[in-house]
């Protein structure tokens, strides 16, 4: 039984209503660990975003049950007032781009979240920049988004989703725009952190580079998810 | 707490800056307009305290001598000065035209005084330079508005005046300066005729047997000499003595000499409510238009830089920004947008103003008012915006 990382039981999502209705998610069952990498591979279509999105508590499922940590979130309705709040506290996202803030520099958008959560501007740097050093790019902490490569700019990306010490990251293609080198990187650096701070970790791809890299991958057919070992030789 | 909009600000400020000089233009122009008229309401004040009057003696039924003719006869005067309570009551006509100077003319205010010092009705207060109007022809005294120059001889109608004094801040009630000259060459050119009318006049008057008739000499003569002349001054400037107030000197004056008497109060009212009315209406109606247009180019800049944000917006809404911190980010950039553009448009006004041709009183409670309604305007044209940004879905920021 896990005690954090994220569980996901029966989740569907029906868009519309009668003959129209499309069923894009049917009946979808998952399992992450925390400290644990796992990939989401599908075609076009096949659900992967919506997925995404139910587990971002941004779109509400239409039955299943979603439990993060200890504490279920969904059980054929939201179980939880301020989904916001969930967002900002409990899940990260790492986007296919990296979003950045363009007004606010490579500090300031990793300590933004806590700041808005009401924490102390000095205490939020303060771990934003302890964050900066784990993952390689503090000597770029005081620069702005448009000044940092792409390689940087995804790390940076990482390290505010991670600021809030949430149960789970949500990555969404993040090595799309990379190429082998700096996607086997984000990769290396999502498992390390993962492992660093107990974070379930969804990387939702098409990127064959990486898909070696997974120990687990979840396979998004139709509206439902297969479960298969994966190689997961690149960091053994 | 970190302010986002301050940060989007510092990070683009030369858009902000080049945007809200722009729109500091327009509200300098705004600000302009409302010192035009306080421009207006300040020389009609200036026009009633230059007087140096308490009470305006003038026509039966009459709103003169400013916002409609007035003629009654000039020794009407001599009995003002025998009621009760008057301290000094003089003559003065007053004529808008084109005083000539050499070959070109200066739009003036001809202001027909009888030659005395200073604290007689209708005499400047103040000269700046040279001296008060000693003789009884031909001397003037000039606002320097008017651009002429001590010892300058001026047009008017057929004589030439010599300028002998030069005086500050007189002027009409539509900005017009004024020029003084002896009552008695005022009254001769207000109804003064060319050679060619007189002679026409004199042979009509001739031709005419009631005033031509045989036996009766010296009729003629007279009656051509009684037309030659004209015994009419626009109004009785009137000083009270002190412990007497308007109303009480007024009254005997309306009942035993059948005139209209007007109080400072009363003429304010005629010269504010009445003569630049329609004026402050047609700039009150420019500053609802360039409040409007200032509101819809606020609102138009906002909402643009809104929407080319709806990306970052996503993302903040996604990671669990509320919606009230986006809300006061957008709200922030407008104000600082209108404040940007109050600093401008009052630094504008306050140099480009003495430049204008009329008198244009910059106030600072106008200011103060001008600066609110900017900063409420900003607030309202943000509402837009604000709808825009909380209508982003955060699933925006989730590809696919």
């Amino acid at each position: 039984m896990l005690t954090k990382g994220i569980r996901i039981n029966g989740l569907k999502k029906r868009y519309g209503k009668g003959e129209t209705a499309v069923d894009a998610l049917k009946g979808v069952d998952m399992q992450v660990a925390p400290g644990e990498v796992v990939g989401l591979i599908g075609p076009s279509g096949s659900g992967k975003s919506t997925l995404l999105k139910c587990l971002g508590a941004v779109i509400e499922p239409t039955a299943g049950q979603m439990t993060l940590g200890d504490e279920v979130i969904y059980d054929d309705g939201w179980k939880i007032s301020d989904l916001r709040a969930l967002r900002r506290d409990k899940i990260g996202f790492v986007f296919q781009a990296p979003y950045l803030i363009p007004f606010l520099d490579v500090t300031d958008n990793i300590a933004l979240l806590p700041m808005l959560a009401g924490h102390p501007n000095n205490e939020s740097r303060q771990r934003a920049l302890e964050l900066l050093k784990a993952l390689d790019v503090a000597h770029r902490a005081r620069a702005m988004p448009s000044h940092l490569s792409g390689g940087e700019q995804q790390r940076v990306a990482i390290a505010r989703a991670l600021i809030n010490r949430p149960p789970v990251i949500l990555a969404d293609e993040p090595t799309a725009p990379l190429d082998s080198e700096r996607a086997l990187a984000v990769i290396r650096i999502l498992n390390q952190m993962a492992r660093q701070y107990e974070t379930a970790v969804i990387v939702v791809t098409h990127d064959e580079k990486i898909v070696p890299t997974f120990r687990r991958i979840y396979h998004i057919r139709d509206g439902r998810t297969n479960e298969e070992a994966g190689e997961g030789r690149a960091f053994e | 707490m970190i302010s986002l909009a301050g940060r989007d600000i510092l990070h683009a400020w030369g858009k902000f800056v080049f945007t809200g000089v722009g729109l500091g233009l327009l509200i300098g122009v705004t600000l302009t307009m409302a010192g035009v008229y306080r421009g207006m309401v300040d020389d009609a004040k200036a026009l009633l305290d230059n007087s140096g009057a308490d009470l305006w003696v003038v026509q039966k039924d009459t709103l003169g001598p400013y916002a409609e003719s007035s003629s009654i006869y000039d020794d009407v005067y001599r009995g003002i000065l025998g009621m009760p309570g008057v301290e000094r009551a003089a003559n003065v006509t007053y004529l808008t035209m084109q005083v000539r100077r050499g070959e070109s003319d200066v739009r003036a205010m001809v202001v027909g005084v009888v030659p005395g010092g200073p604290g007689e009705p209708g005499q400047p207060g103040y000269l700046v330079a040279g001296r008060r109007i000693t003789r009884g022809h031909y001397e003037a005294v000039a606002d320097i508005a008017t651009g002429f120059q001590l010892g300058e001889q001026i047009q008017i109608r057929r004589n030439l005046y010599t300028v002998v004094g030069l005086t500050r801040r007189m002027v009409s009630s539509s900005g017009d300066p004024m020029v003084f000259i002896p009552l008695k060459d005022a009254q001769e050119a207000q109804f003064l005729k060319d050679n060619d009318a007189i002679v026409q006049q004199r042979r009509r008057t001739a031709e005419n047997p009631a005033f031509n008739r045989p036996g009766v000499p010296g009729l003629l003569n007279a009656a051509i000499a009684s037309q030659s002349a004209n015994p009419y001054v626009n109004a009785v400037l009137v000083q009270i003595e002190p412990g007497y107030s308007p109303d009480d000197v007024a009254e005997p004056i309306r009942r035993w000499k059948r005139l209209q008497v007007y109080t400072r109060e009363q003429m304010e009212k005629i010269l504010v409510g009445k003569l630049i009315a329609t004026s402050a209406r047609q700039i009150g109606m420019f500053l609802v238009i360039l409040a409007i247009v200032s509101a819809a180019i606020v609102a138009f800049i906002i909402y643009t830089l809104t929407l080319g944000k709806v990306r970052e917006i996503a993302v903040l809404k996604l990671i669990g920004t509320r919606n009230r911190t986006i809300a006061f980010m957008i709200l922030q950039q407008a104000v600082g947008l209108g404040v940007i553009g109050f600093v401008v448009g009052k630094i504008s006004a306050t140099f480009w103003a003495p430049i204008f041709p009329k008198y244009v009183l910059l106030e600072p409670g106008d200011a103060a008012r001008g600066f609110v309604a900017v900063v409420v305007i900003c607030v309202l044209a943000s509402v837009l915006a604000i709808r825009a940004a909380l209508k982003v879905d955060p699933a925006e920021a989730i590809g696919g």
